[in-house]
C-alpha cells in the first residue's frame, strides 16, 4: 500500500520508511504540515514497527492522596493551597480503604500522584506505599512524578538516590510521567514558575532509571507553548533515552483549561490531540511505546490515535481527581470490556498489560485460542 | 489491500457497493481520510471550509408517530406538547437576524417539528407567507420528507401539489432529516409508523423537479448493518444521478438517551456508535456518494473535537450555527454550550482552513 504522501512530506517518509532518525527541523515541518492524515500515517508505520497491530490497556486505580499543594501551577484545577478548608489528605488507612473498593477486579496497577504538601513527613510516603501493597501485594505501584520526588527527598533530607531506593524497597515499581509539562523556561517562567525546572526533572528521571525504576514521560500541551518549545521537549526526552533507555511510555497531555487560571483559553482541538500523538511516535524513535491517555484526550480521540501513533490507551481509571467536569464528579471509569470493544472496533488486537508492558493473562475472560499473539514493546535495559 | 480502489479514486471513476463495503473493513482510518481528501480537494480546492448562520426553530413536539429512536416527541394530548404561536417564532428570527445580518436569503431557518394532526397546509402556508414577508433576510430550509407527506394527506394534496403550495408560500429548500436509514427493513424495527423508503425518495424527486434543492442526511448506529448503510448511500447516489437536486450530505449517529429504543434489549445492543466509527462512515461516504457536492459535520452529536478531525475525512462544511438544538439534545447529547460561533470559527482555523460564511444554497455571504 502506497498512498499519496503530498511532496512537501516525501522526504520525511523516505526517512520513515528507511527508520532513519527525524531532526528537530522536520519535527517543525510535522507541526506545520496541513496534512495531519499523512502525517499519522507515517506515524504508524512506526508504531506498527514498535509494537505491531497490539493496543495495550490497563487495569489500573488511580489515587491521589492529597490536593493539598504549594506551587500554585496556573494550568491546575486540582490543587488548592495549604490551609484552604477543601484541602484534604488521605490516610494510609483511606488508602486502604479505596484499594479495598476494588478488589473485587483483577487491577494490576495502582497509579499514585498528588500535590506537594509540605505537611507530609517522608515515613508517610513509605506508609502509603505499604498501604496498598498490604491490602494487594501484587499490584505494582506506580508512584510519585519527578516534583513529588523532590518533595520527598527534601522532606527526607536525604539524597533523590537514597529515596528512591527506599521506596522501591516498599514497593514502588515504576514513576509516572507527570510533571514535565513543557520543558522551556519561557513557559515555566509564565506557568508553573516554583515548580521543577527541566533540568530538575531530567535528573529525577535519569536517577530513577539509574536505580532500576523505569518511568514514563509527558509533555502538557495546548496552552502558551510553542511549537519549537514542544520539539526541543521531544529532542530532550529522547537524549536522554538514548543515554539510559529508562523510559516505558511518552504521554503528551491535552490541557484541559475549565476551572484553571487560565480557563479563557479554548482547549486544544482534535486535530490537535491527533497530531501531537503522530509527531512524538516520529520523533520519539527510541520510546517503546506512546499513549493517548483517554482522561485527557477523551475516549473518541483515543480510539482514533491507535491508528495516529498510539499503541496504548491507559485503563480503567475508576477515579481521578486531576481534571473533572465539576469538583464533586470524581468517578472516571471504563470498564476492560468497554476497552477492549474500543480497540476491537479500530482493528487492534487488544493486550493487557502490567504497568512494566508485562502481558497480563486474562484466561477468564478471553479464551487462551482467542489470545492476540504479538510481541511486546522492547523492555528498557536498566543499568 | 485498498490499491486497486484507491487507484480507481485517483482516477476520478466511480466506486462500487463491494470497494465501499472493503472500505469499511478497511481499519487505518487515515488511509480513508486522505482518500476522501483528495475527492473534497476536487470539488472544494481551496483550503476554505464553509459555515452558515442558521437557527434551529422546532414549530411543535406534537407527533403521532412515536418514532423509538426519538426523545423529542410528545404524543398528541400530551400536556408536555406544543406549538410555537407566531410570535414566539418570529421572536426567534429577530435574534437570528440581529446575529445574521440583512443580506438576501443569507440566514437560515431550519424549521421542523412533529407530525402534529392539528397542522394542516393552511397553517404552514399562513407560517411561510409571514415569515417571508416579514424576513427578507431568511432562508426558509424546511419540514423533512415525513412532515411533508404528513401534511399532504390530512390536506388531501398529493405530494407534489403540497411541496409546490408551501414553496409558493415561500419553502425555499427542503432539509433531508428523518431519512435515518434508508431500509424498509430498518424502519420496520426502528419507526415502523413512519414513511417508506420509496416514499422519502419521492418527496425529494418531486422537490428537485419542481426545481428546489434538499440535502440528505443518515442516522447510522441504531439496529443497521453496514450492508444497509451502503444501500442507505446507493439509494441516495441513484437519486442524485436522476435529478442532482440534492446540495449537501449529514451523517450523525443514533443518540440513546430517553429513547423506547435504547431501552430494549432486544433491539439496540447499547453501543453508541464511537467517533471512529464517524470518521471512517463520512470518509466513504464522501467516496462513494461522488455526486454530493458539500458535506457538513455534525459538531452537534460528534463534539468539537472529532467534528474537526472530520473535515480531513471529505466534510467541507461546518454546518449551521444552530443557536439552538431540541431534537437530540433531548436524547442526551448536546454540544450546543461548547460552540458558539467563535469557537467554530477557531476549530476551522485550527485545522488549516479559512472560514467562509454561506448560504444555504452555497453562495457566499460578503
Amino acid at each position: 500500500m502506497k498512498p499519496k504522501i503530498p511532496n512537501q512530506l516525501d522526504d520525511i517518509y523516505r526517512k520513515v520508511i528507511a527508520g532513519e532518525r527525524l531532526s528537530a527541523d522536520e519535527g517543525l515541518r510535522l507541526y506545520d504540515s496541513p496534512h495531519l492524515n499523512a502525517v499519522g500515517y507515517m506515524a504508524n508505520i512506526v508504531r506498527e514497527r514498535h509494537c505491531g497491530n497490539v493496543a495495550w490497556y490497563v487495569r489500573n486505580q488511580h489515587i491521589n492522596y492529597t490536593n493539598i499543594c504549594n506551587k500554585l501551577c496556573r494550568f491546575c484545577s486540582f490543587y488548592v493551597p495549604p490551609k484552604d478548608g477543601r484541602g484534604y489528605v488521605l490516610s494510609p488507612e483511606d488508602v486502604q480503604e479505596r484499594v479495598r473498593q476494588y478488589l473485587h477486579i483483577p487491577i494490576t496497577e495502582i497509579h499514585m500522584v498528588a500535590g506537594i504538601n509540605p505537611k507530609l513527613p517522608y515515613s508517610y510516603y513509605i506508609d502509603i506505599v505499604h498501604a496498598v501493597k498490604d491490602v494487594r501485594p501484587e499490584v505494582a505501584v506506580k508512584a510519585f512524578t519527578a516534583i513529588e520526588w523532590v518533595q520527598i527527598a527534601r522532606i527526607a533530607k536525604k539524597p533523590l538516590r537514597e529515596v528512591m531506593v527506599e521506596l522501591k524497597a516498599a514497593g514502588v515499581s515504576s514513576i509516572p510521567g507527570g510533571g514535565a509539562e513543557v520543558f522551556s523556561d519561557r513557559v515555566q517562567a509564565e506557568m508553573f514558575w516554583t515548580k521543577a525546572d527541566s533540568d530538575e526533572w531530567m535528573r529525577v528521571a535519569r536517577t530513577a532509571h539509574e536505580v532500576g525504576l523505569p518511568t514514563n514521560a509527558t509533555m502538557l500541551y495546548g496552552h502558551i507553548e510553542n511549537p519549537d518549545e514542544r520539539v526541543h521537549h521531544l529532542v530532550s526526552l529522547r537524549e536522554l533515552q538514548d543515554e539510559t533507555g529508562g523510559f516505558l511510555a511518552y504521554i503528551p497531555l491535552s490541557f484541559h483549561p475549565e476551572r484553571t487560571e487560565l480557563e479563557d483559553l479554548p482547549a486544544p482541538t482534535g486535530e490537535a490531540d491527533l497530531r501531537e500523538i503522530a509527531v512524538a511516535r516520529l520523533m520519539l524513535d527510541n520510546f517503546p511505546h506512546i499513549k493517548s491517555f483517554w482522561i485527557m484526550n477523551t475516549i473518541e480521540i483515543s480510539q482514533v490515535a491507535l491508528w495516529y501513533g498510539a499503541d496504548d490507551i491507559d485503563g480503567t481509571i475508576q477515579e481521578y481527581e486531576i481534571t473533572r467536569r465539576t469538583y464533586e464528579e470524581t468517578r472516571q471509569v471504563l470498564t476492560r470490556s468497554q476497552l477492549v470493544e474500543r480497540i476491537v472496533e479500530a482493528g487492534r488486537e487488544p493486550a493487557e498489560r502490567d504497568n512494566l508492558y508485562n502481558r497480563v493473562r486474562t484466561e477468564r475472560e478471553i479464551p487462551e485460542d482467542e489470545e492476540p499473539v504479538a510481541v511486546p514493546g522492547e523492555m528498557p535495559v536498566l543499568s | 489491500m485498498i490499491d486497486d480502489i484507491a487507484e480507481k479514486i485517483h482516477a476520478e471513476a466511480r466506486i462500487t457497493m463491494e470497494d465501499a463495503r472493503r472500505l469499511m473493513a478497511h481499519p487505518n482510518v487515515t488511509e480513508l481520510g486522505m482518500l476522501a481528501d483528495t475527492v473534497r480537494r476536487r470539488r472544494w480546492p481551496e483550503d476554505v471550509v464553509t459555515y452558515n448562520v442558521g437557527r434551529n426553530i422546532n414549530y411543535t413536539n406534537v407527533c403521532w408517530v412515536r418514532c423509538d429512536f426519538c426523545a423529542f416527541y410528545r404524543p398528541p394530548g400530551s400536556a408536555e406538547g406544543y406549538v410555537l404561536p407566531h410570535e414566539q417564532i418570529f421572536r426567534k428570527i429577530d435574534e437570528l437576524v440581529a446575529a445574521g445580518g440583512q443580506a438576501p436569503k443569507s440566514n437560515e431557518i431550519l424549521m421542523q417539528g412533529g407530525l402534529n394532526p392539528k397542522l394542516r397546509i393552511d397553517y404552514y402556508e399562513d407560517l411561510f407567507s409571514s415569515i417571508r414577508e416579514r424576513y427578507p433576510s431568511v432562508h426558509q430550509h424546511c419540514l423533512s420528507a415525513t412532515e411533508i407527506i404528513y401534511v399532504a394527506h390530512i390536506s388531501r394534496l398529493s405530494i407534489p401539489d403540497c411541496i409546490r403550495r408551501l414553496r409558493d408560500a415561500g419553502l425555499d429548500s427542503i432539509p433531508g432529516a428523518g431519512a435515518e436509514i434508508l431500509s424498509d427493513e430498518v424502519r420496520d424495527i426502528i419507526g415502523f409508523r413512519k414513511d417508506r423508503v420509496h416514499e422519502w425518495l419521492a418527496v425529494h424527486r418531486a422537490a428537485h423537479e419542481l426545481g428546489m434543492h434538499t440535502t440528505a442526511t443518515m442516522m447510522y448506529g441504531h439496529v443497521e448493518s453496514v450492508e444497509q448503510r451502503l444501500e442507505h448511500l446507493r439509494h441516495i447516489r441513484d437519486l442524485q444521478d436522476d435529478t442532482g437536486g440534492m446540495t449537501a450530505f449529514i451523517a450523525w449517529n443514533f443518540q440513546p438517551d430517553d429513547t423506547d429504543l435504547a431501552a430494549d434489549n432486544a433491539r439496540w445492543n447499547g453501543r453508541k456508535a464511537t467517533g471512529y466509527d464517524y470518521l471512517r462512515t463520512i470518509a466513504v461516504s464522501r467516496l462513494f456518494l461522488d455526486n454530493i457536492p458539500s458535506f457538513q459535520a455534525s459538531w452537534v452529536t460528534q463534539g468539537p473535537k472529532i467534528a474537526q478531525v472530520g473535515l480531513k475525512y471529505g466534510v467541507n462544511d461546518f454546518g449551521s450555527t444552530m443557536m439552538e438544538e431540541n431534537v437530540v439534545s433531548a436524547a442526551g447529547t448536546s454540544h450546543t454550550d461548547e460552540m458558539s460561533p467563535g469557537a467554530m470559527l477557531r476549530l476551522i482555523r485550527d485545522a488549516g482552513y479559512r472560514p467562509a460564511r454561506r448560504n444555504t444554497r452555497y453562495e457566499m455571504v460578503n
